[in-house]
């Protein structure tokens, strides 16, 4: 067996442990690689930073599951850090029924960093079930679907959703998700009553909503770690989506290096495999 | 008559929901925005319904002994215990075991099942990116781009380049051209075959969701 033949025919495995050793070693040494911003995440930052103060809530539907989390949650973080020390409202919400624990731990753990109050600065409006029928009974009146918040307060009982009815009322929304609430939140809610939509998907995601960012139906992208990578720099935060751009750039190289491999073993062995003279075949 | 009520609604449901997008009367509208909230609490008792019919099929599952059977064992007893901690002490009160459980246990190990696509891209990509073709060899330099430029590395190895030909802008152009009219041009294809089979529901034409057909 030729030395080409043998890089083929590889143990995965090594393959594997060459992807482990590359994704953790960052995580102890880190790299310090700068971040710069794109226009899609520079749009969203933008938009959110324009919402004025202590007026009409930002509607954050955190609406990912737990497979997607290492991605999503840096970007919920940066946003409602964003939100909270800007002063501006939000109201946060999930069309996941997994995501109930994980949107309610993300504005704990945001709100917890500065002085807001629950029910004057944010709100846990928590998990209805039905996503396009969640999203178009909330153009007509919030409560309709969510009459209470997550703990069973009567929203009106809340003074962050005073004058809140429906989409009139919320000059933002944005979607954080790795399925295709993101896309409803455009077709339900951008489309039917004009609300301005911004989303963070997952990167595998990202090339599927550039369509929408470039018809003007998605005010920004957050597209994968970088994404939220991006928004960390944007809000001079940095956190996990920062650290984690250390091992995505060590690991991006690797797999090039791995497709450079392959492709020189390959053409090495058809080489040594084709009739003398005759070249590559 | 089974079949021939739930096509009767079905037809409508469908053309009172177009009469109401076309027709802005109040009349129309307030009885349409009526319907859809008959839709959400139709959705969530479609939840119970999944629930009794997850139990049904693992239960038969078990019983027939069918390939796998243990992993449904796991599914029923991770239900039940789920549902025996979330009833009586609530599922979502700070502490709580099963907010315990679901963040100290689903969350990582969802995570981590997601986690694994990376070693296995890594080996698909080892393995079958191949420049065998020109269109081959175009996706490969595109993917490289990407990778690279979605990545600091990318900018780090190319600040130095004129700004038109560094990696994270060519992305961005890649992003937002060609990859962005290709979406599109598969978003129409998907949003005619939607319309065609809300036509096809409508007029009844399609009936695979009532089942019981083979």
């Amino acid at each position: 067996m030729s030395w080409a033949e043998k890089v083929l025919k590889v143990d995965r495995r090594w393959i594997f442990l060459a992807i482990g050793i590359a994704v953790t070693i960052p995580f102890f040494l880190p790299l310090g690689l700068p971040v710069i911003t794109t226009p899609p995440v520079q749009s969203l930052y933008d938009a959110v930073d324009e919402l004025e103060p202590n007026a009409a809530p930002l509607l954050l539907s955190i609406d990912y599951a737990p497979a997607t989390l290492p991605e999503l949650e840096p970007m919920s973080m940066a946003i409602l850090r964003h939100c909270f020390e800007k002063d501006v409202d939000v109201v946060v919400m999930t069309l996941h029924p997994a995501g109930y624990g994980l949107a309610e731990r993300a504005v704990l753990n945001a709100a917890e960093e500065y002085d807001v109050t629950y029910g004057e600065d944010f709100a846990f409006l928590g998990f209805q079930p039905g996503v396009s029928a969640v999203i178009l009974g909330m153009g007509i009146n919030i409560r309709n679907v969510f009459p209470e918040d997550a703990y069973g307060t009567p929203l009106d009982e809340l003074p962050l959703m005073q004058g809140v009815r429906n989409y009139d009322d919320i000059p933002l929304v944005i979607s954080l998700a790795g399925w295709s609430a993101a896309e409803a939140w455009v077709y339900f809610a951008y489309q039917p009553y004009r609300q301005t939509v911004g989303a963070g998907v997952t990167a595998v995601m990202a090339t599927d909503f550039y369509p929408y960012l470039n018809a003007g139906q998605l005010v920004g992208l957050l597209g994968g770690m970088r994404g939220a990578a991006e928004y960390e720099g944007l809000v001079q935060h940095p956190d996990q989506g920062t650290r984690g751009m250390d091992s995505q750039s060590v690991i991006h190289l690797l797999i090039i290096v791995l497709i450079a491999i392959g492709n020189t073993a390959y053409f090495m062995a058809r080489r040594a495999k084709a009739p003398s003279g005759g070249g590559v075949s | 008559m089974r079949r021939e009520i739930p096509l009767a609604i079905t037809f409508l449901i469908g053309i009172f929901m177009l009469v109401d997008f076309f027709v802005p009367h109040h009349v129309v509208s307030s009885s349409a925005e009526e319907m859809k909230q008959w839709g959400t609490i139709i959705i969530a008792a479609s939840i119970l319904l999944g629930v009794g019919n997850l139990i049904r099929v693992h239960f038969h599952k078990i019983r027939r002994r069918r390939e796998g059977w243990g992993y449904s064992i796991t599914t029923l007893a991770i239900m039940a215990i789920m549902f025996a901690f979330g009833g009586p002490w609530g599922t979502i009160e700070e502490g709580s075991a099963f907010n315990w459980m679901f963040l100290n246990m689903q969350v990582p190990l969802q995570s981590t099942m997601f986690s694994l696509l990376a070693f296995f891209i890594a080996s698909a990509a080892y393995r079958a990116f191949r420049l065998r073709s020109a269109e081959a060899s175009l996706l490969l330099i595109a993917a490289i781009i990407v990778m690279l430029g979605r990545v600091p590395l990318g900018q780090l190895m190319t600040r130095s380049w004129p700004e038109a030909v560094q990696l994270p802008n060519m992305t961005e152009v890649i992003m937002a051209y060609p990859n962005m009219a290709a979406f599109r041009g598969i978003l129409m294809g998907a949003a005619l075959g939607v319309m065609a089979m809300g036509l096809r529901i409508i007029l009844g034409i399609e009936r695979s969701y009532l089942g019981g057909e083979k």
